[in-house]
């Protein structure tokens, strides 16, 4: 094309934002980049493919603004340069037409092949094939099992392998393959560790899956990634990658906790905010499945049971009972708090109780304190 | 041949640029601008029924379609409403040979069929309610009250309107804005027919049937 | 909690003293501020007796004219609340760090992040967009006006109905805590039982009717009253955004209409449509809002297009480069915007091949788009571009778009989207999108059609301040945002823990400061045009050397538009009729077939909001007779069937004869 000879002239104004940005970056040498530095194998082919598709997406990008820039400095109006080749008519093209239709296909069909195959690759229900990218998965390992529930507002981390219960803290051997299940006992949530590797959410009555592995020993920050209500922006967690031995202790400082019972976790399930990690030693059978069941408090029919019951073209009209049995919401309810505003409901406009419990992992050790309930 | 060189070449001849001599067009964009609607109003359903697809099975422990419905019943209100559509091309008939007082007759005809729906959904729906099948009950008796009732609600207004334009009728008689009323009416009351043998099909007798 | 004040309780359901949030320093502070506000406005209208000027004139007008200017001042009124909410958030999460909570409690916090993004969305974004199409599309047509005048007075003020009832949240009660879109179980009863949620239904709902309506009214304008010789592939490029979106419309919200039915049914009734007892589905809810929500943001920015194709043409002095394809272009995203909606929700656990395909969709969408700004960057090329301000803001946004362009496709590789869903860099991905799209092309609007609307260029020094306040601040206030999403932090938070992110929220901070001072300076400009009017105005209707047939007519066109019909030979019909020596006709004016202005549109409006009201306090004597009111008036307004009038003769020549006379002058 014929603009190629002529020299780049770029107003300086245009290019403020662009300058600004440059100034920032020394700035962001000093922060903790976390997406673009994980430690976690899934999340190192995420953030690969992050920037992949971004050098792809340059190659046409860079272009379109240069040639802005360069159109709008060139054909100005003030330019008697460009006068002569001023042609009110001019406004079609077939080659050019051609280009910029063909330029953006080429690019999405590319990127497309690589979603395809990167989505599938990814997919978080899929078990893992490699521990990273140099190292398959010896043969006969098996993954560690993390069964994982969204509280109002905490997490609880079920290891059933071990037979521990924990609150707001995650423990993991470094290279071993984790596998997640998800869950939540009321609203949804997005359980998210960025070093370890993509969210997933976790809904009620409804199980996902997370298979990743964290490479690095470490402490990494994990959080719900989905607003959830008031004490959401409290609902985060540390994540420990830790090696095997203190893998190992840090089990057995779990095993010195209490027992989590269907009675415990109706205590623990009622909403709280800021709740400090809280170890569980033991934990009674097939809590998780009814967790996930909807079923763990007394009374209440378990989804699959209901399920089945549908599949097989339901109870009939004599199933009245089975009504409240289902009724899982509904226990919010009984709480007494059907007040139409927040001040309304008797809870004052701005609590004055200080900010319960941190995230500190010593603070649940030796007897760990009942996490402070809020009225919600 | 791009457009702006044939203008040049025609740039030469007399063109008019406006209309000298404007005669009242009365071309109305009623019918469009109503079919457009009953097209939104179409999405309501679908998104009613698709709605009712998903939730359709799951009857939380308790009454399935097949347990509830009487299809006989339903068989007896469908043929009101289909009745009713009929009454209304006679009606619509009548109206293009300008017979005021025919068009009137099968209109009160088609709102007593549309009536006689009403009353029997009615029935129905206590019936459902008295056997402790109601909305609340499950997932399934919700989307199926919700998409039933839906339509049922249209039906209502469609008598309230019918009746509205009866009274613009016997007042004004058929002049041309009544008539495109009217239209819009039968369109609005055949379109109902239409989604309630969706409803007849899907609900009640994919319901029953295994 | 009510026993025993059963009578309270039958005369206004839930609604008691404790409502009102006194107890509230910063609402009752922005209450007097408003009721301050208010009384002077209102005063003022009483002392000039302009109560029945404005009723005659502006609120019972069916003229599209009118009604696309109040959209516009609602758009604006609205812009400043939805922006005031934002302050408030950037402020909040500047400072609350470590041990300090900030300023606002999570239950404040909440109500502001949800009205920030309905205000912006519903009554900032889509007032401003549905008033452009009104004004300009008749115009830019050919035509006097819409196809139903009398829709379309009554959309607006649906729309402002449901404006008022988000601003009447923020002093009776309090608004949803759930977020824009409001997902259920959170939304449901059992987890927000307040009024919050209800406010957000209702307000959305009654303004909701108003915009399907004035879709339906667009879409028969553009296809049944364009002027003849107005061919599908000679219409002005905005209007054939203007038709795509009112299609949109048509076909989505519907759709939305029929899900927040649902969910009020579950909050009213105690269905179980979202909920997870007995056998509901919340996910449903997602899909099926997504479904709409998608779709709309496309709604938004197809005419922010049109805008930039009008302008960009306009000041090159140039046509506009590839119509064909920008026309295909627009019909492409028009129609694939409805097969993307799932990948707001990659998350959700769909299967691999689900997720890859609507990831691809969705990248498919940038090719047409693509076509767009390349075509623009053609228009450009051997032009003369005059640097005036709706071509700078039109420069502004191809170079912002692009970088929201680049990171929403970003956005669509699914497993990227694992790791940036719900992030701060999603957040600043779609504000990078609808600001340096949509509001960025509402000004390029304003600044270019203002002139014809009101007979009066805008100031163009207050203009180009506000132009850069806007540009500067965007960057600051959005760039660090994209940072913070890559050091992971999410969205809708309230406080942090880590010290180290402050440096990026007290930058962003400073960027919306910078965009404030860019708002009041866009304020300023127009008070300033406003003093200067007679320095700053156009007596040809034609300020900028105009392409299209707004531009044939005088400014502010007379409330017929155009004495004659124009007979349309080009796309570019003005431009077309200048270079062929077109003459205006100066006889053989004839009466004007014209609607009759009518009080039902903001009577019924008026009634639905009260209607509104007594549901989401459960003061249901109130809203049965509201609701038996709205019934009987609209069986009244049927009655009547004396809706037009002649403009005579005389009048038509007496306006044109003026018009003359300012022509001679100019």
């Amino acid at each position: 094309m014929r603009f190629d000879d002529e020299p780049v002239g770029v107003p300086l104004r245009r290019l403020l934002p662009l300058a600004l940005l440059l100034l920032a970056l020394p700035l962001l040498g000093g922060c903790n980049l976390v997406l673009l530095a994980p430690s976690g194998d899934i999340a190192m082919q995420q953030r690969n493919l992050l920037i992949a598709s971004t050098a792809l997406m340059m190659i046409i990008i860079v272009p379109v603004m240069a040639l802005t820039v360069y159109f709008a400095w060139r054909y100005r109006a003030a330019n008697r340069e460009a006068e002569a080749e001023y042609d009110p008519e001019w406004s079609h093209s077939l080659p050019l037409e051609v280009v910029i239709w063909t330029a953006p296909l080429l690019i999405i069909i590319a990127l497309g092949a690589m979603t395809w195959l990167s989505t599938h690759l990814l997919d978080p229900f899929r078990p893992l094939d490699r521990i990273d990218a140099q190292t398959r998965i010896p043969e006969g390992t098996r993954p560690l099992e993390v069964q994982v529930v969204a509280l109002d507002w905490k997490w609880l981390f079920l290891y059933p392998e071990q037979g521990i219960a924990v609150v707001n803290e995650l423990a993991a051997p470094v290279d071993r393959p984790i596998s997640f299940k998800l869950t939540s006992s009321t609203v949804m949530n997005s359980f998210y560790i960025p070093a370890l590797a993509g969210q997933i959410y976790a809904m009620a009555g409804m199980e996902t899956q997370l298979h990743a592995v964290i490479n690095k020993p470490g402490s990494f920050k994990g959080f719900s990634a989905n607003y959830s209500g008031a004490g959401f922006s409290q609902m985060h967690f540390n994540f420990h990658g830790l090696d095997r031995d203190g893998f190992e202790a840090w089990v057995a400082k779990a095993k010195g906790g209490q027992r989590l019972d269907r009675a415990a976790f109706a205590e623990l399930e009622k909403p709280s905010e800021a709740v400090p990690v809280r170890y569980f030693g033991s934990v009674e059978g097939g809590l998780y499945q009814a967790i996930l069941n909807l079923c763990a408090a007394e009374g209440r029919m378990c989804m699959h049971e209901m399920m089945m019951i549908d599949a097989k073209g339901g109870a009939g009209l004599d199933s009245h009972a089975n009504r409240d049995r289902l009724r899982y919401d509904r226990v919010r309810d009984e709480a007494g708090h059907g007040a139409p505003t927040v001040p309304a409901s008797g809870q004052p406009a701005r609590s004055d109780a200080p900010p319960t419990g941190t995230n500190d992992q010593d603070s649940g050790r030796g007897g760990p304190a009942p996490p402070q309930v809020q009225d919600r | 041949m791009s457009e702006h060189v044939k203008a040049a070449a025609t740039a030469a001849e007399p063109v008019d640029f406006y209309v000298r001599d404007e005669h009242e067009h009365q071309e109305s964009s009623t019918t469009l601008g109503f079919w457009i609607y009953l097209m939104s109003d179409c999405l309501i359903f679908a998104v009613l029924f698709a709605t009712y697809g998903v939730l359709g099975r799951s009857y939380a422990a308790g009454p399935s379609g097949a347990d509830l419905f009487d299809l006989t019943l339903v068989a007896v209100n469908t043929a009101m409403l289909l009745l009713s559509s009929i009454t209304f091309g006679f009606a619509m008939l009548a109206m293009d040979r300008n017979d005021t007082r025919t068009t009137q007759i099968w209109l009160a005809v088609t709102g007593l069929f549309g009536l006689a729906f009403l009353g029997i959904e009615l029935y129905e729906f206590s019936h459902l309610i008295h056997q402790g099948a109601t909305p609340q009950r499950s997932a399934f008796l919700s989307a199926f009250f919700a998409l039933v009732g839906t339509h049922g609600l249209h039906v209502a207004f469609g008598i309230l309107w019918l009746v509205t334009l009866m009274a613009q009728v016997h007042q004004r008689g058929l002049i041309a804005a009544n008539r495109r009323r009217l239209m819009c009416l039968s369109m609005f009351w055949h379109f109902l027919d239409v989604v309630w043998i969706g409803v007849f099909t899907f609900v009640y007798l994919m319901g029953v049937l295994p | 909690m009510f026993s025993g004040h059963s009578l309270q309780q039958i005369l206004f359901g839930r609604l008691t003293l404790e409502a009102i949030p006194y107890h509230d320093p910063i609402l009752v502070v922005t209450f007097i501020g408003v009721a301050i506000g208010g009384l002077v406005v209102l005063g003022a209208i009483t002392w000039l007796g302009a109560w029945g000027y404005l009723w005659r004139e502006w609120f019972t007008s069916i003229d599209h004219k009118k009604i696309g200017i109040m959209y516009m001042i609602l758009g604006i009124v609205m812009l400043l609340r939805g922006f005031a909410d934002a302050l408030l958030m950037r402020a909040q999460q500047s400072v609350a760090f470590g041990a300090n909570e900030g300023f606002l409690p999570p239950h404040h916090y909440d109500q502001i992040f949800t009205a920030h993004g309905v205000i912006m969305i519903f009554f900032v974004a889509m007032p401003l967009v549905t008033g452009f199409m009104n004004y300009v599309v008749p115009l830019q047509i050919g035509a006097r006006d819409v196809s139903f005048p009398f829709l379309n007075n009554f959309s607006f003020w649906m729309t402002a109905s449901g404006a008022i009832l988000v601003m009447m949240s923020l002093f009776v009660g309090e608004f949803a805590r759930t977020g824009w879109l409001a997902y259920p179980p959170l939304s449901g009863p059992a987890y927000s039982p307040g009024v919050g949620v209800d406010y957000y239904l209702w307000a959305l709902q009654i303004a909701g009717v108003g915009t399907t309506l004035s879709g339906i009214n667009l879409v028969a304008t553009i296809v049944k009253m364009r002027a003849p010789g107005m061919t599908m592939m000679k219409i002005p490029v905005f209007t054939w955004t203007a038709l795509c979106t009112n299609v949109l419309i048509v076909a989505t919200f519907p759709v939305l209409a029929a899900t927040l039915a649902l969910l009020t049914l579950d909050r009213y009734v105690g269905t179980n449509f979202f909920s997870n007892d007995l056998g509901g589905n919340a996910m449903m809810y997602v899909n099926l809002i997504w479904i709409w929500g998608h779709p709309e943001v496309y709604i938004l920015i197809l005419p922010a297009f049109g805008i930039f194709s009008e302008v960009v043409s306009t000041f090159s002095g140039k046509r506009l480069f590839g119509y064909t394809s920008m026309v295909y272009a627009t019909v492409c995203i028009t129609i694939l915007s409805y097969l993307v909606w799932l990948h707001h929700f990659f998350t959700m656990g769909s299967g691999a091949s689900v997720n890859s395909f609507f990831g691809i969709t969705t990248m498919i969408i940038s090719i047409p788009t693509g076509a767009k700004i390349f075509n623009w960057l053609f228009t450009m090329y051997r032009g003369r571009i005059r640097f005036e301000l709706p071509m700078m803001w039109t420069i502004a946004f191809m170079l912002t778009f692009v970088i929201g362009g680049m990171t929403g496709v970003l956005l669509a590789v699914p497993p990227a989207d694992f790791i940036l869903h719900n992030s701060l860099f999603l957040v600043a991905h779609f504000h990078n999108v609808i600001i340096g799209g949509v509001v960025f092309g509402m000004f390029a609007g304003i600044a270019y059609w203002f002139p014809k609307a009101f007979g009066f260029k805008l100031d163009p020094f207050w203009g180009k301040c506000s132009f850069w306040f806007w540009v500067i601040g965007f960057y600051f206030a959005f760039m660090p945002l994209y940072v913070l999403g890559l050091m992971g932090v999410t969205r809708r938070l309230n406080r942090f823990e880590d010290p180290s992110l402050q440096i990026w929220f007290l930058l962003a901070a400073f960027g919306a400061i910078l965009i404030a001072l860019g708002i009041a300076c866009f304020l300023i400009q127009i008070v300033v045009s406003i003093r200067d009017r007679e320095r700053l105005r156009d007596t040809t209707g034609d300020p900028w050397g105009g392409r299209t047939l707004e531009w044939s007519t005088s400014s502010p066109p007379p409330n017929y538009n155009f004495a004659f019909t124009p007979v349309i030979h080009d796309h570019d019909a003005w431009y077309d009729m200048k270079r062929r020596g077109y003459e205006r006709p100066l006889t053989g004016f004839r009466p004007i077939h014209m609607p009759h202005n009518t009080w039902a549109g903001i009577v019924l409006a008026g009634l639905a909001m009260v209607c509104g009201f007594a549901l989401i306090w459960y003061i249901w004597w109130l809203a049965a007779l509201s609701f038996a009111a709205i019934i009987a008036t609209t069986i009244a307004h049927t009655f009547n069937y004396d809706r037009d009038y002649h403009i005579p003769a005389e009048e038509v020549v007496r306006a044109e004869e003026e018009r003359t006379r300012l022509l001679g002058r100019a």
